[in-house]
């Protein structure tokens, strides 16, 4: 029997009003305005996954680009400034507009709101891993040259180690944001997400918009959880116990900046 | 004077692997500007020395000393280490085999004591097993608990950190040893202790060093020679730090030096070290105290049974030197009791003799340039 038919389960759902109209809307299918069955567990399940498989790819391919180069400009701290600039402009382009931009080359679809995504986890990124590693004291870099650790070395066990609390911090951000903003994959092409009923609300109707907005809402605070112990967890231990206190505070204060639209 | 006077006493020979360093005309000029960093700077360091780089910020004493390990490229000139050219070596194995202390130290955060220590051996590939042991020695060197091994440096005092940083240069045992103003983050009270600290270790270890400090006192006290540097890299004066007080080279390194070198360059010797007065020594009873030869003091000092003075005469009161105190120190202490004579006496109390204000200046009449 359906858990959610009738009984104490379904009253408390109606007292939410709309909010328990979406949340209905997420656990029992109904027939939709366009005339196919709309809603429940398996539709939602199925557009779950295809928002989080394409926010996945997304940060895959921003990480596959930004890490590498936030890693090496910051390393030799050459041409920063310039990547991190460029970086920032391009996160002032709308996703929606480089959407239609990509049109010219991917075609609607995956590929093309997928590298959208990625575009716009960029920038954070680059600019924490930027950041990060050029934060970290020269003195102990300058240490690390002196007794003859080489490039590879002293960028796999000392600077990034010690960039890592705030690399994360640029996932963290861009995680979310993508999370968010996957939803505008079916102007895309791409309806399997959380976007669809929520930009085609003629189709799942208003309850399917709100219940789809609701899930998008939880699942990027749940992202944001996620990162944020991920980033504890790769704080190394000794500079939690150094500057703790500063370093979390820097972190916020980044989040802020980088969070704004 | 040679360096045997100064603050080091001829201690034992250079430890084993300690190797000289030879500064031949190195040069360094950076692109884009017409003077150079360092002037063709040529110098000795014999192995098991300390010589300290002296000189104004900006003077090209920091550039000298990471020439040495190729942080910056030797423009012209070349420098040897065991009469070898570092030009020749490669770079990172140079460099590991080459103890460096930094000002800030810049131990690994993300490290504890142990690993920090641990991290040239690493490099070196040593086992598990021989780090473990070194580390252990080493702690034991800088005087540092072993249950320190497991902490990180952010637990650790600024002393404690500054020692780790000594340990971690010396892991390898290198032959030498560059240290850019080690202690200038140090509150002065500490500064002190670690210096005397670190030259009780040298004593022992006998390491070539390279020692960079903007601070003169530090380097008359560090240094077995001086390299005074001045704007522009050049080399103004090289020498012992009693030379150095004594002979400056010129009106630079004259004011460098500062107007009270007269008082440094006291403080450099120990009032054992000068041939001081002799008393006629009575015994409370009044019977004489020993054989009287050559007495050149006006006053008779009384002593006791086991030769500690007593008074002067009937009732002078005596100002009590010790015979391991610096001239300086004696100096200060006869001008602060109002006393024309001080009793030097040795660790047990006994009267090994008579300074005085005339003494002092006669040690520095002789010394002085003509």
């Amino acid at each position: 029997m359906d858990p959610f038919e009738g009984g104490v389960m379904s009253g408390a759902i109606a007292a939410l009003g709309v909010f328990g109209d979406g949340i209905d809307f997420l656990v029992r299918e109904r027939q939709g305005r366009g005339g196919g069955e709309v809603g429940g567990l398996q539709q939602t399940a199925e557009l779950l996954w295809g928002h989080i498989k394409l926010s996945i790819a997304a940060m895959v391919v921003a990480c596959a680009v930004a890490l590498p180069v936030g890693l090496v400009l910051g390393h030799t701290g050459r041409g920063g400034f310039l990547a991190v600039s460029v970086a920032n402009i391009g996160r002032a382009v709308p996703s929606i507009a480089l959407i239609f931009v990509f049109f010219a080359w991917f075609g609607a679809g995956f590929v093309n709101v997928m590298l959208a995504l990625a575009l716009l986890a960029i920038p954070p990124i680059l600019t924490n891993t930027y950041v990060g590693m050029r934060e970290v004291e020269r003195d102990i870099v300058d240490a690390g040259r002196g007794m003859g650790m080489s490039a590879t070395k002293l960028v796999t066990s000392v600077e990034l180690p010690l960039a890592l609390p705030l690399i994360m911090a640029g996932l963290r951000v861009s995680a979310v944001n993508v999370v968010a903003t996957a939803t505008i994959a079916p102007l895309a092409g791409y309806a399997t997400t959380l976007g669809d009923p929520i930009i085609n609300a003629g189709v799942y109707g208003d309850e399917g918009r709100v219940g789809a907005a609701m899930l998008v809402a939880a699942v990027a605070i749940a992202t944001e959880l996620l990162f944020a112990a991920a980033q504890r967890a790769a704080t190394p231990e000794g500079l939690k116990l150094s500057r703790g206190t500063q370093r979390r505070r820097l972190t916020v204060i980044n989040r802020r900046v980088s969070t704004t639209p | 004077m040679t360096s045997a006077d100064t603050a080091q006493p001829e201690g034992p020979k250079p430890s084993a692997d300690a190797e000289p360093l030879e500064f031949r005309a190195a040069t360094k000029r950076y692109p884009g500007s017409p003077a150079p960093a360092v002037d063709a700077l040529s110098l000795e360091v014999p192995a098991g020395e300390i010589c300290v780089l002296v000189g104004p910020s900006g003077c090209g004493k920091t550039t000298a000393m990471r020439m040495v390990n190729r942080m910056i490229s030797i423009t012209e000139g070349d420098i040897l280490l065991g009469g070898r050219s570092v030009r020749d070596r490669d770079e990172a194995d140079l460099r590991r085999h080459i103890g460096y202390v930094i000002q800030q130290i810049g131990l690994f955060p993300h490290r504890t004591i142990a690993e920090n220590i641990a991290t040239v051996p690493r490099l070196l590939g040593w086992s598990r097993t021989r780090i473990a042991s070194r580390v252990d020695e080493l702690l034991d060197l800088i005087g540092l608990e072993s249950d320190i091994a497991a902490r990180y440096p952010a637990q650790l005092s600024g002393g404690q950190r500054q020692r780790v940083g000594v340990a971690r240069a010396l892991a390898v045992d290198p032959p030498l040893m560059l240290m850019d103003e080690p202690f200038g983050a140090i509150d002065p009270i500490n500064r002190d202790r670690l210096q005397n600290e670190f030259l009780r270790l040298q004593a022992q270890l006998r390491k070539t060093i390279v020692f960079v400090t903007h601070d003169i006192d530090e380097a008359i006290k560090m240094g077995d020679r001086i390299a005074v540097m001045r704007e522009g890299g050049h080399l103004a004066q090289y020498a012992p730090p009693a030379e150095l007080l004594a002979h400056p080279a010129d009106d630079f390194v004259r004011d460098f030096v500062g107007a009270d070198r007269a008082l440094k360059r006291l403080a450099l010797q120990r009032v054992r070290d000068v041939p001081l007065h002799q008393a006629p020594l009575i015994r409370e009873d009044g019977s004489a105290a020993g054989a009287q030869a050559n007495t050149d003091v006006p006053y008779d000092l009384v002593v006791d049974g086991a030769g500690r003075p007593v008074r002067w005469g009937t009732d002078g009161a005596v100002h009590r030197i010790d015979e391991d105190d610096t001239l300086r120190d004696a100096l200060s202490g006869l001008l602060a009791s109002a006393v024309q004579y001080g009793a030097v006496v040795d660790a047990a109390g006994a009267v090994v003799g008579v300074i005085s204000i005339d003494l002092i200046h006669e040690v520095v009449r002789r010394e002085q340039p003509a």
